[in-house]
C-alpha cells in the first residue's frame, strides 16, 4: 500500500494497523483508508481539508461539525453529488472529485 | 400486511429514535419488559455521539488504552437482543397515525401522570391512552437511499444533541472543527483533527477532547476556556466524584505539557484556503477580548456547549421550554411523558446532561413505556433520585459555563454568521436595523438558517443576535429529502424491495 506523504498527518491512524486497508482516490490521486471510516476521514487523515466551494464565495469547505448535521462537508463520490463525507463509508475503489 | 392500519402485524409497541446511552438504554429496558421494540439511528454504529467507537476493522491491531465507558456500551449493546435495531436510518420526520376508529376510548395521560409519586413511573390505568400509534419516517443507506416506514404504538424522542459553535472571524476555514466534530473524528475513525491543535471554548466536553488528542499523538498547541469555572461549586456538590474526573483530565494535559488557560477564547482563525494560526485573546468578565496572541495550528476543536435535538417533539407539538442554558427543551413528567400522549423524551433533548444522566432517563423511559402499555413494571424509586441528582448536577454544570455577551465583540461586518447560506454579520445588523427583533424576522429578511443546515449551526449565534434565547425548531422535514420522497410518490422501486426484505412490517411507501 502506497501511503499518501502529502497531508500534515499523512496516514496516521492513532496508532492502529488496519487490516486490510484499500486505496480510494481524490481527483486521480491515491489516498490510503480503513474498512469502516468515513470518506470525510480519509480524506482528512490524507491532509485533504477541503473538497468543494461554497455558491457564493467560492469559499473551501470540508468537515465542521463531523456528525451529519452542519452540511459543509458535502462530497462528490462516483459521479454522485452532495453526500456527506463524514456520514458516508469509504469503499474500495471510491472515486473523489472536487472543485 | 404492511401498512394496513394501526395496531397490524407492522406497529411495533415502541419507536426509539436515537441509539446513544438513552435510546440503547430504553429499548433494554422495554424489551426485557415484553415489548417489541424497534431502535433507529441515523449513524452505521450504536452508541450515539459518547459510546462513539472504530469500526471492528479499524480497531484491529489497534493497541490502545480501552476507550471510556466501553464496557457500559458493551453491555447495553448485548443486551439489544431482541430489538429490532435499525442502523443507518435517518428520521426526517414522525407523524401521528390516523385514527381509523371513531369511537376510540382513550384519552392522554401525559397531564395527569405530571402528579405521579417519581417512584412509580407505572401507569396505573394502563391502555387508556391507546393511541393509534405514530408513523416514523426514515431514510436509509447513505448513497443508494431508500425510504422506510415504520409505524409503532408508542414513540421515545432519544435524538441527542449537537455541538452549539458561535461565529468568530474564520470559523468558515477549513481546519476549524466543532469539538464534537473532532472528537467524533477520532473516536470513531481514529484520526486526530489535525497535527497542531488549539481546543477552545466552553465546557467540560473541551478536556476529553484535547486529551484524546494529545494521547492520539497530536500536539494540542493549548486548550482555552472561556469561563472560570468559578460558579462549579454547586455542580461538585451534587456529584463530588466528578471533580477527581475533572481533575484526572488536567493531569493527562499537563503530563504532556498541554497549556491550560480560563478566561481566553480563540477570537480569530487564520489562513488562506486551511487553517494555518488562530489568535487568543484574554476575555473580561463579560469575554470582551483584552490582550491578543497568535498560536499556529493546522486544526481547531471549538464549541460552546450544546443544542438539544428536539425537531422531532416539535413536530408533534410536544410542549417545549427554555432550558438554563437557554436552549430549547422538551417538557417531560417523572415517566419522560411529553406533553402530546404516547411521545417519551430521554437523553440530551430533555435538557443537556450528559451521558450518565441520559442513560437514567432510558431506562426510566422504557420502563415507563412499558407500564403504560399493561405490562407489570416495579416502582423504582433509587432510579428516579438517581435521575434527579443527575439533571440537578447538569443544570448546576450550564449555570457554571455561560455564553457572555462579548463574544459579539468578536465579531466584524465580514463575518460569516449563516455558513449556509454565507450571510456576514453585516446583513444580520442590517435586518436588526430594520427592525427584526427577532430570530424568525431577522432569518426572513437575511436569510441566516435558511440553507442546507436548516439553522441548526447558527441559529443560537442568530438568537441571541437578535437579543432572545433560541425559539423552538420549527422544521416539518427533520432531514433533507428529495422531492419525490416528500411526494410519497407510489411506484418507487424501492416499494416491493423495502417490504420483501423485511416481513416484520417495515414499509416503505
Amino acid at each position: 500500500m502506497t501511503r499518501s506523504q502529502e497531508g500534515p498527518h499523512a496516514g496516521r491512524l492513532d496508532g492502529a494497523r488496519p487490516v486490510p486497508a484499500f486505496e480510494i482516490t481524490v481527483d486521480g490521486r491515491p489516498v490510503p483508508a480503513a474498512p469502516g471510516q468515513t470518506i470525510g476521514a480519509v480524506l482528512h487523515a490524507a491532509g485533504v481539508v477541503s473538497w468543494r466551494t461554497t455558491r457564493v464565495g467560492g469559499r473551501p469547505r470540508g468537515l465542521f461539525c463531523g456528525i451529519g448535521i452542519c452540511f459543509d462537508c458535502l462530497v462528490t463520490v462516483n459521479g454522485t453529488p452532495s453526500l456527506r463525507a463524514c456520514q458516508t463509508e469509504a469503499l474500495p475503489g471510491d472515486r473523489v472529485t472536487t472543485g | 400486511m404492511p401498512g394496513s392500519g394501526h395496531e397490524g402485524p407492522g406497529t411495533r409497541d415502541l419507536a426509539i429514535v436515537g441509539a446513544g446511552p438513552a435510546g440503547m438504554a430504553a429499548a433494554v429496558a422495554a424489551s426485557r419488559a415484553g415489548l417489541d421494540v424497534v431502535l433507529v439511528d441515523a449513524q452505521a454504529r450504536l452508541g450515539g455521539q459518547y459510546f462513539r467507537h472504530a469500526p471492528p476493522g479499524l480497531r484491529a491491531g489497534h493497541p490502545g488504552t480501552p476507550q471510556r465507558g466501553f464496557g457500559r456500551f458493551t453491555r447495553l449493546a448485548e443486551a439489544l437482543t431482541g430489538v429490532d435495531v435499525r442502523l443507518g436510518h435517518r428520521v426526517w420526520a414522525v407523524e401521528k397515525a390516523v385514527e381509523k376508529n371513531a369511537e376510540r376510548n382513550t384519552a392522554g395521560n401525559a397531564g395527569k401522570a405530571a402528579g405521579n409519586d417519581p417512584g412509580n413511573e407505572a401507569d396505573q390505568n394502563p391502555g387508556k391512552d391507546a393511541a393509534a400509534g405514530f408513523i416514523v419516517h426514515c431514510l436509509a443507506g447513505t448513497r443508494d437511499e431508500r425510504r422506510v416506514t415504520l409505524r409503532a404504538r408508542r414513540l421515545l424522542i432519544a435524538t441527542g444533541a449537537h455541538d452549539r459553535p458561535l461565529p468568530f472571524p474564520g470559523w468558515d476555514l477549513p481546519g476549524v472543527l466543532t469539538a464534537g466534530g473532532a472528537q467524533a473524528l477520532l473516536k470513531g475513525d481514529l484520526v486526530p483533527a489535525g497535527r497542531t491543535v488549539v481546543v477552545a471554548g466552553t465546557g467540560p466536553f473541551l478536556l476529553p477532547v484535547a486529551a484524546g488528542l494529545a494521547e492520539a499523538g497530536a500536539r494540542v498547541a493549548g486548550v482555552f476556556e472561556a469561563n472560570g469555572g468559578a460558579g462549579l461549586a454547586p455542580a461538585l456538590a451534587v456529584r463530588p466524584g466528578k471533580l477527581a474526573e475533572g481533575a484526572g483530565y488536567l493531569w493527562r494535559l499537563a503530563r504532556r505539557r498541554v497549556p491550560y488557560a480560563v478566561r481566553h477564547a480563540v477570537v480569530e482563525a487564520h489562513g488562506g484556503d486551511r487553517l494555518t494560526h488562530v489568535t487568543v485573546a484574554r476575555l473580561g468578565r463579560d469575554w470582551t477580548p483584552g490582550a491578543r496572541r497568535t498560536i499556529a495550528c493546522d486544526a481547531l476543536a471549538v464549541g460552546y456547549g450544546f443544542v438539544p435535538q428536539i425537531e422531532l417533539a416539535t413536530q408533534l407539538g410536544c410542549a417545549t421550554e427554555a432550558g438554563g442554558d437557554g436552549e430549547q427543551v422538551v417538557v417531560v413528567d417523572a415517566g419522560m411523558r411529553t406533553s402530546v400522549p404516547g411521545v417519551y423524551a430521554a437523553g440530551e433533548p430533555t435538557g443537556v446532561g450528559g451521558a450518565d444522566l441520559a442513560e437514567a432517563e432510558g431506562w426510566i423511559a422504557g420502563r415507563a413505556v412499558a407500564a403504560d402499555l399493561g405490562r407489570p413494571v416495579r416502582p423504582a424509586p433509587a432510579l428516579s433520585r438517581r435521575r434527579d441528582r443527575l439533571a440537578a448536577f447538569g443544570r448546576a454544570m450550564q449555570d457554571a459555563y455561560p455564553v457572555r455577551d462579548g463574544w459579539k465583540g468578536w465579531l466584524r461586518g465580514d463575518t460569516l454568521v449563516c455558513r449556509c447560506e454565507e450571510v456576514p454579520y453585516a446583513r444580520v445588523r442590517e435586518a436588526l436595523a430594520l427592525g427584526a427583533t427577532d430570530a424568525r424576522s431577522v432569518k426572513l429578511l437575511a436569510r441566516p438558517g435558511m440553507g442546507w443546515c436548516q439553522g441548526r449551526v447558527c441559529g443560537y449565534a442568530v438568537a441571541r443576535l437578535a437579543g432572545e434565547t433560541s425559539p423552538p425548531p420549527r422544521r416539518p422535514v427533520a432531514h433533507p429529502v428529495r422531492l419525490g420522497d416528500l411526494a410519497g410518490l407510489p411506484d418507487r422501486a424501492d416499494e416491493t424491495q423495502g417490504t420483501a426484505n423485511d416481513p416484520a412490517g417495515e414499509e416503505a411507501r
